[in-house]
């Protein structure tokens, strides 16, 4: 039995976790309560302890790992032969559903705010050393565009003018051979590079190859 | 339906859908159990890990109880808290893992030790009340986390379900299979001991950027 009259730390200290879940009758309630204004280190006991009980009982001190409730599923679903909840519901669709919408939306607009069409080739970037109002011709079959009687025009029996512009606008790409002049260091490049893996596909043995080769293998390939 | 009956669903909605869930599943429902165990994923972990103190041992009984619960969801009575119920089949569970692999060792005689002696608290500097927002820092999550795994498990263990699973002193004891007795003795030693923990962590600056007044400590 605590005597109420005179309580000593230690008499404090045993029931300050009893006083936090309110487990303690009134009377030992009250000469805690008389304790704790006296007594700076006491209150400093209840204090802490009380912080103690308040952080660690916050949700966000319980972490789940990565993934849990995805192989908690999954476990259930082969052991107990539960249906997934993912796909359970009409409400679970509505995640993806929206995210597909998002996506779907947000290159609506982008291509609808940039004027670019999508693009045929991998060449099909507008560049800026074209002139817009050069007379090019395009044909069946072919992602390029050319300067007028290239000897690399696929199929001339289809073969049509307009300007460059209108040409990258309707996502045709400039001919490497005859246009090379306009084009830039990069699609140059990137070129070469398609080139040279497509001809080390091809012969593998082969090691040594020109540009010129390689400009070969580009146009070839349209 | 009586107007007392009616103020507590408005009051507790969330109670309301959780029976429903629950008889859905009885009923053959089988989809709505995810539902159901969603709120609780969290505390079905932590007691587990509180338990066996290894994450893929804690998600694998976490796993099974889950599990038990399901096999078992006819025997769920209305009246018991479904919280308590799928806590006290994940804590079984566990213990029984830990029990298994020989963890537990001589647990009256430490019964007895602990009733014998007293924790005294170490630090006595002025606190401050530490604001809640301080767990948005995971560093602080994670320094807090590391103090409850130095406790010895019988500690640990009924502080994670007493303060952490909010479960009350006698459902703890039950969970356990210990007295309430026990149960409050080791709650205010691992309540005590976190104190001090925690506030040696605040001389070391783990708190050093929360808003306290210069030279005061929050213990």
């Amino acid at each position: 039995m605590v005597n109420h009259e005179a309580l000593k730390c230690e008499q404090v200290w045993r029931e300050v976790s009893n006083y936090l879940d309110e487990e303690v009758e009134p009377g030992l309630r009250s000469a805690m309560d008389e304790h704790f204004r006296a007594c700076p280190r006491c209150a400093s006991v209840l204090a802490g302890t009380r912080n103690v009980a308040r952080l660690y009982g916050d949700d966000r001190m319980l972490e789940l790992p990565l993934g849990f409730s995805r192989r908690l599923e999954k476990r259930l679903a082969k052991d107990a032969g539960v249906k997934g909840r993912a796909w359970s519901s009409w409400s679970a669709w509505m995640v993806p559903i929206a995210a597909m919408a998002l996506i779907v939306g947000g290159y609506k607009l982008t291509t609808a705010f940039t004027f670019r069409p999508p693009a045929k080739s991998i060449l099909a970037v507008p560049s800026s050393n074209i002139p817009a109002g050069l007379k090019v011709v395009v044909s069946n079959g072919s992602r390029l565009f050319h300067a007028p009687g290239c000897p690399l025009i696929h199929d001339k029996e289809s073969e049509r003018s307009l300007t460059a512009k209108e040409a990258i606008d309707q996502g045709y790409a400039p001919c490497s051979r005859c246009l090379r002049q306009y084009l830039k260091a990069e699609l140059r490049r990137r070129a070469r590079s398609q080139a040279i893996e497509a001809a080390d596909a091809a012969m593998p043995n082969q090691e040594d190859r020109g540009e010129d080769e390689a400009e070969e293998l580009i146009t070839a390939r349209h | 339906m009586s107007e007392q009956v009616m103020a507590l669903n408005t009051l507790q909605p969330g109670h309301t859908r959780e029976q429903e869930l629950i008889s859905g599943v009885q009923r053959g429902q089988h989809e709505l159990f995810y539902e159901l165990i969603r709120p609780y994923e969290r505390r079905v972990y932590a007691a587990a890990f509180a338990i066996l103190r290894n994450e893929h041992d804690a998600e694998d009984a976490a796993q099974e109880a889950m599990l038990k619960a399901f096999t078992n969801i006819a025997k769920f009575r209305a009246e018991a808290r479904f919280s308590t119920w799928l806590i006290q089949i994940t804590v079984n569970e566990a213990l029984m893992r830990r029990r298994r692999e020989r963890i537990v060792q001589m647990e009256a005689i430490d019964d007895r030790r602990e009733e014998e002696s007293d924790y005294a608290p170490r630090d006595f500097a002025d606190w401050r009340e530490i604001p809640s927002e301080a767990l948005e820092r995971k560093e602080v999550r994670q320094r807090l986390a590391e103090a409850l795994a130095t406790l010895d498990h019988k500690y640990r263990e009924v502080f994670v379900l007493r303060d952490m699973e909010h479960l009350n002193i006698q459902e703890t004891a039950e969970a356990l299979g210990i007295s309430v007795a026990s149960v409050k003795t080791r709650l205010l030693r691992a309540r005590l001991m976190l104190r001090d923990l925690l506030a040696a962590g605040w001389e070391q600056g783990w708190f050093s950027r929360l808003p306290f007044e210069k030279g005061s400590k929050p213990w």
